[in-house]
């Protein structure tokens, strides 16, 4: 059934890829906005200073015997000082002619005004920022318009950027490394409940259906609930289907115990040989039918359950004793003695009903195989090992077929005469394999067929 | 010895009572859960067989029933299931043992007798004759104060031939009530277990005596 089910990705894996997404997609957001910004107050302060710088050069401008004069203020340069030692330019320009400074420098073309411009262009290979005003000056006589651009190169700035992006961007990173944690911690904490509930559901028994009642959280209630009613509806056809089987074997089983008892009954009344063989030619057929519909029951059941060992500790003294006292009456029968030797106390760990079942296949077998007044003799812990011997002195396993015994529906030669369906040595044989054990048949130089079971 | 038979099949019940009444016992037979209380609640029986499928009920109701009213009477489960879990369901309710339909009457005879050998403890009835004094449950026979534990078939068929003093059993009847049906068994194995008897049975009031092309037949001198 497993294999059927395509696996799609994961959803704590799902939910972390999208939370580190957004996380990674928000950093990269947050690191270009505090950038812009610091940009831009880097930039306004040397725009501060560059306008300063201006003013103060318009404001020593005069108009001196109708020609213009500047005394060039040499703080107007020095407060342009940084540390990288930007290189600053200037030009003086009346009405439009160059007094002083360099000629291709931008001047502003805002003739009528004496709000300061500000432009970052390319000058001399490198970016600088100009700084442009006009003033005009009036004389006694004349108007003259002054046009003043201060640039400079802007080394120190992108220095300061450069180490407040490098700034944001390790704290980017670092931010970045958190929510990594956070959401790896928050997507396992979410997906909790759901392993809990998935591991509670796997560690039941085959056999257990009951509802699942542990506390849950609202997102997986309908999940659950689901879940709950599945259980429910399958433990139900389970029964139901139980109880079939009982109801079919009830149904089948008594009239055929009905005929058994009767040709029981007719067989004590009965005296003419032909009548007699009949009868039991008959029953033996009755029990030949039930004898295979219990093993192959038994042997469905046993090939079901050795996928799953339910395990617990058995102790095979107790449970050899409680089946030979079970078995007592019908060795009676045929004057059988059962003789239990315990060299030592054997406990395994192994499914019982299973163990219980192989050990009552063997039993049965010796029983159905020994002579009249024989003995049958169970030997357990022999060879201070966990091992069980059961021996009869009836005929012995066909020496050549010895290998062959333990196929299903095989018979050994001499099983004439003997009702059995050709399931209980495989049904022993799956036993052992399932508990890694080992089933050796073979025949005792005495006569007799002996089984020894090890695990 | 008195049966309690609890089976809803009439067919079957029919054959078991008529069996179980072969060998002089008396049964009792309730063919449902209610009556099978009620029987049991005021008769004394010495067995139960009880039938786990019933029309108004489950037997293992009935166990439960029983087992509570502090009743020790054995009860052996008569039951369609042969299913290994179901065996030991069956037990761990409190039956003394089972026996899977359809079975053969010797298995559930020799299963009552094992039932009852080891619930009766020391109230087993004993049967005297002059010097011998006959313990059938134990299979013990005493002559003369000397204990001689009789082999299950010389058992068989010694109580056969004590509760039916003067009566002249067959080689093949016997061969019917002492071996089961799968069995294939000789004339001859009778004569062999008769023989064992006549010399357990020297020196006592009890005689097997032989009567040509009839049969054997145990007389209380």
């Amino acid at each position: 059934m497993t294999d059927k089910i395509q696996v799609s990705g994961s959803l704590q894996n799902r939910l972390m890829v999208t939370l580190i997404t957004g996380a990674a997609i928000l950093g990269i957001i947050l690191f270009f906005i505090v950038r812009g910004y610091a940009a831009q107050i880097a930039q306004n302060g040397q725009d501060d200073i560059l306008e300063a710088s201006l003013s103060s050069i318009l404001d020593a401008a005069v108009i001196h015997d109708g020609t213009v004069e500047v005394d060039f203020p040499y703080a107007s340069l020095s407060m342009l000082d940084t540390k990288l030692d930007d290189r600053v330019f200037y030009s003086i320009h009346s009405d439009g002619i160059l007094i002083s400074g360099y000629e291709d420098l931008p001047i502003s073309s805002k003739i009528n005004s004496e709000i300061s411009t500000f432009r970052t262009i390319k000058y001399k290979n490198t970016t600088a920022r100009v700084a442009s005003a006009n003033r005009i000056l009036i004389g006694e006589k004349e108007r003259i318009i002054i046009s003043v651009s201060i640039a400079q190169t802007q080394d120190a700035l992108s220095r300061t950027l450069n180490t407040i992006s490098k700034n944001v961007a390790l704290f980017g990173s670092g931010f970045f490394i958190l929510v990594t944690f956070l959401s790896y911690w928050a997507t396992a904490t979410t997906i909790s409940p759901l392993m809990r509930l998935a591991s509670s559901v796997t560690k039941r028994g085959p056999q257990d259906l009951r509802p699942f009642e542990k506390e849950v959280p609202s997102e997986m209630f309908p999940l659950v609930t689901s879940l709950n009613k599945l259980m429910n509806r399958l433990d139900l056809s389970l029964k139901q289907s139980e109880d079939f089987i009982a109801e079919a074997a009830h149904r089948v089983r008594t009239p055929l115990a009905t005929v058994r008892s009767y040709a029981d009954a007719t067989l004590q009344r009965v005296s003419k040989k032909e009548n007699r063989d009949a009868l039991r030619s008959m029953v033996r057929a009755i029990d030949e039918a039930s004898r295979a519909a219990s093993q192959l029951l038994d042997h469905a059941m046993i090939t079901f359950r050795s996928d799953k060992l339910q395990k617990e500790l058995i102790n095979l003294n107790t449970l050899v004793q409680n089946l030979i006292i079970n078995f007592e009456p019908i060795a009676n029968m045929k004057d059988i003695e059962l003789k239990f030797i315990q060299i030592s106390s054997v406990e395994i760990n192994g499914d019982f009903v299973l163990i219980q079942n192989a050990i009552r296949n063997l039993i049965d077998n010796a029983l159905k195989y020994s002579p009249h007044d024989g003995m049958i003799t169970i030997t357990l812990g022999a060879n201070s090992g966990s091992c069980l011997e059961i021996q009869d002195q009836g005929p012995g396993f066909p020496p050549e077929e010895l290998d062959k015994l333990t196929l299903r529906f095989t018979r050994g030669k001499n099983s004439n005469g003997i009702v059995g369906s050709g399931l209980g040595l495989t049904i022993v044989q799956d036993v052992v394999n399932a508990h890694n054990g080992k089933l050796k048949l073979s025949n005792h130089e005495i006569g007799g067929a002996c089984a020894i079971l090890s695990f | 010895m008195k049966y309690l038979l609890v089976e809803d099949n009439h067919e079957l019940a029919n054959a078991i009572c008529s069996r179980i009444k072969l060998d002089g016992h008396v049964i009792d037979h309730a063919d449902k859960l209610e009556d099978a209380i009620a029987y049991s609640d005021t008769g004394e029986y010495d067995l139960i067989l009880l039938d786990i499928m019933l029309p108004d009920g489950d037997g293992r109701s009935f166990l439960k029933h029983h087992r509570n009213r502090k009743k020790d009477t054995p009860v052996i489960v008569l039951t369609a299931r042969s299913q290994v879990s179901d065996r030991i369901n069956i037990l761990d309710l409190g039956a003394d043992d089972y026996v899977t339909k359809p079975f053969d009457h010797a298995e559930l005879d020799a299963r009552c007798r094992a039932v009852l050998r080891r619930k009766s403890g020391t109230t087993q009835p004993i049967l005297k004759f002059g010097d011998v004094s006959f313990n059938p449950l134990a299979g013990q026979l005493s002559i003369k104060g000397k204990m001689i534990n009789l082999r299950n078939r010389e058992l068989r068929l010694f109580e056969l031939l004590l509760n039916a003093r003067g009566q002249i059993f067959s080689k093949q009847k016997l061969v019917d009530r002492l071996f089961a049906f799968d069995e294939d068994v000789s004339d001859n194995a009778i004569e062999v277990y008769i023989g064992r008897l006549r010399k357990h049975l020297e020196k006592t009031s009890l005689k097997i005596s032989t009567h040509r092309g009839l049969g054997y037949r145990l007389d209380d001198d």
